[in-house]
């Protein structure tokens, strides 16, 4: 027991380093703000959602559709007047409400007619994440219990309407605006399943070529030293920029060829979803340009190069293949991060503290983009490129800048030394 | 004429002083023997003359240039065989050779790359991968590497190491004809009868000083003793 002991009081001092704690740590802290959006979602669920309504309709079926609406929902907007909705949409949005409900001309004469009663919707989307659609799962709600009241009142009444008609007495037109798009025809929840299908394949790609790449340069790195190749490297006559360059550039091509054939893979995949739903985002105009697709190329081609500068640099610190796996982790973490938050949340929709983590990690640029570019917020791609290109000029030039001190070979921490008893003073 | 100059060289790590103001020179086609115990602080100062490590004060000449502000230009006439180095293993032995030519040569690498195979002496073995390769394969190809380009100075730290006595014998023979042909040569070895065999003079260093410097002769008179093993131990204890 004593013998067994020992070994596992030898393997936990090897593998318990701060190397392999502080990641942990920070991914801890990460998806603990991320816990805290999805926990502000749950709050959006259990309060009432902003609405308004414009009731053109003066029969007494309406009337239990009003009380539904303002029973369950804050009406921050309430006429009988059509030509007010212009006015409705515009105040709604102002209240960050989720939808307008409009009660058409005929709604309780077309019901008792055996028509359904017609609700026109127009909802105001903020991002078409995947938890963007969730507080209007609220507003369908309040439209059920209206068709459920509805259903009850009408058959109470024992009315002669036909059976389906008394089941189901409303008919829905929803119409969804999200920024500064209109989308008719379709829900919410529709347009999310569009963005979900179109757009994982983006983010998921981007992680991989960034891991796979991130991943041989660390490697790449460690061997050097595992190998004892590095000392000889550092004397012959090469520009320690090219050493670098060259490095990167190698790994960016191998991840990039990976990519492709993931890509063509996953692409194939999510194409049989598209086909399956028939519906396009380019059917509603939400489709990217040529020059779009530039900027994507661009924000991906940046982020790529700053993704194997950090990975460089993490690589400096590598001591033996082994430690390379540990210091692969940093990378990781910063690749899913933004992968999933991008995929569940718009930018334009994160608190202000996950919007400064977000936009400060240059791997959600590239993730990013696609969905703000068929916005046209062409602002925050453009300057998403400046900030991963200056990130990605400082980490080149500071790495260079190693590779011409001591430091790769010596590892020193003097300066880390100095200001931890800076601090102290 | 010297090749290399070293004036007060100290190198710290930290607030560690690994060499404390050493001083010497070697002149051209001489081979020169850095010795002493381990952790003397051999190997950090063929480092610092490699171009590797920075001087924390002092200063080195190498032909007419400074190493200080120079590196680049001295990384073309040096070449380096760390103690224990290594070569890239997915590559062959040729391959490898080719791989360091052509920092030297952009073209017409082939004359390079004949002589570094005819000192690697490794026969048809030079077209495997360096993966396959005994421990002795391995450091004659890099002493190969090392001596292919002809350079004007090169640092040697323990170049026999891992080698049988013939091969060994065989790469000191290389080395004596090198600096025979003009190549300036700092070596370091812990072993005495290589050192007294191969080197015009030695350096005996200890703690970060140098202790004790001549001729091999010369200090075996001095410290009446029969080989440099005894002037070493004398010279150290």
């Amino acid at each position: 027991m004593s013998q067994l002991g020992n070994i596992i009081k030898k393997e936990l001092k090897e593998l318990l380093t701060p190397a392999t704690l502080l990641p942990i740590v920070i991914m801890a802290i990460l998806f603990g703000s991320m816990g805290n959006v999805i926990g502000g979602i749950e709050e959006e669920l259990s309060e009432k959602p902003v609405i308004g309504f414009i009731n053109n309709d003066s029969g007494n079926l309406s009337k239990i559709a009003t009380s539904i609406i303002e029973k369950y929902s804050e009406v921050v907007y309430n006429s009988t007047d059509l030509n007010d909705k212009e006015n409705a949409l515009k105040n709604i949005k102002e209240e960050e409400g989720l939808a307008l409900i409009i009660i058409s001309k005929n709604f309780s004469s077309d019901i008792k007619n055996d028509s359904p009663g017609k609700l026109e919707i127009y909802w105001i989307m903020a991002g078409a994440g995947i938890l963007d659609s969730i507080s209007s799962e609220v507003v369908q709600g309040i439209i059920y219990q209206i068709n459920r009241e509805l259903s009850m009142k009408l058959i109470n009444n024992n009315s002669s309407i036909n059976a389906s008609i008394a089941l189901s007495p409303t008919q829905r037109i929803d119409t969804t605006y999200l920024k500064n798009k209109e989308m008719k025809g379709i829900s919410p929840g529709v347009v999310v399943g569009l963005f979900t299908s179109q757009s994982t394949l983006i983010p998921i790609v981007i992680m991989m070529i960034i891991l796979m790449s991130g991943g041989m340069v660390i490697s790449s790195m460690a061997l050097e030293k595992e190998n004892k190749t590095l000392e000889t490297l550092l004397t012959l006559p090469v520009k320690r920029t090219s050493i670098v360059t060259g490095k990167i550039v190698a790994s960016a091509s191998i991840g990039l060829f990976m990519a492709l054939i993931y890509m063509i893979g996953f692409g194939n995949y999510m194409q049989s979803f598209q086909m399956s739903g028939g519906l396009n985002l380019a059917d509603y105009g939400l489709s990217l340009s040529t020059f779009d697709l530039i900027l994507v190329g661009i924000s991906l081609f940046v982020t790529l190069i700053a993704g194997l500068a950090l990975s460089m640099l993490l690589g400096t610190f590598a001591k033996n293949y082994k430690s390379a796996q540990t210091l692969t982790f940093p990378i990781t973490a910063l690749a899913l991060v933004p992968m999933f938050l991008t995929m569940f949340k718009d930018f334009d929709t994160l608190p202000i503290s996950l919007k400064g983590l977000v936009y400060a990690i240059p791997f959600s640029h590239p993730m990013m983009a696609p969905r703000l570019l068929i916005f046209n917020d062409y602002a925050t791609v453009i300057s998403g490129i400046i900030y991963v290109s200056i990130f990605a000029i400082i980490l080149i030039s500071y790495i260079a800048w190693i590779f011409k001190t001591d430091k790769l070979l010596t590892g020193s921490t003097r300066n880390f030394k100095k200001i931890f008893t800076r601090k102290k003073n | 004429m010297s090749t290399v100059e070293i004036n007060n060289l100290i190198k710290k790590y930290g607030s560690f002083e690994a060499v404390k103001g050493i001083s010497f020179d070697i002149n051209e086609g001489e081979i020169f023997g850095l010795i002493g115990p381990n952790g003397a602080g051999k190997t950090t100062t063929l480092r610092v003359v490699s171009t590797l490590l920075q001087i924390n004060s002092g200063n080195i000449k190498i032909l007419e240039y400074d190493l200080k502000t120079q590196p680049d230009k001295i990384r073309k006439i040096i070449s380096y065989l760390p103690e224990d180095a290594g070569a890239y293993k997915t590559l062959t032995g040729r391959a490898y050779l080719k791989f360091i030519a052509k920092f030297f040569i952009e073209k017409n690498t082939n004359e390079l790359i004949n002589k570094g195979i005819e000192i690697a002496d490794l026969g048809s073995r030079i077209d495997d991968k360096v993966d396959t390769y005994s421990k002795g394969m391995k450091r004659r190809l890099l002493v190969g590497r090392a001596l292919m380009t002809k350079p004007k100075f090169a640092i040697l730290d323990e170049p026999t190491s891992g080698l049988d006595v013939i091969n060994a014998q065989e790469i000191r023979q290389i080395i004596k004809n090198f600096a025979q042909q003009g190549t300036t040569i700092l070596l370091s070895s812990h072993n005495m009868l290589e050192v007294e065999y191969l080197c015009h003079r030695i350096a005996l260093i200890d703690n970060g000083i140098i202790i004790e410097k001549g001729k091999p002769k010369d200090l075996m008179i001095k410290y009446k003793s029969n080989n440099i093993e005894e002037v070493f131990t004398k010279v150290v204890k």
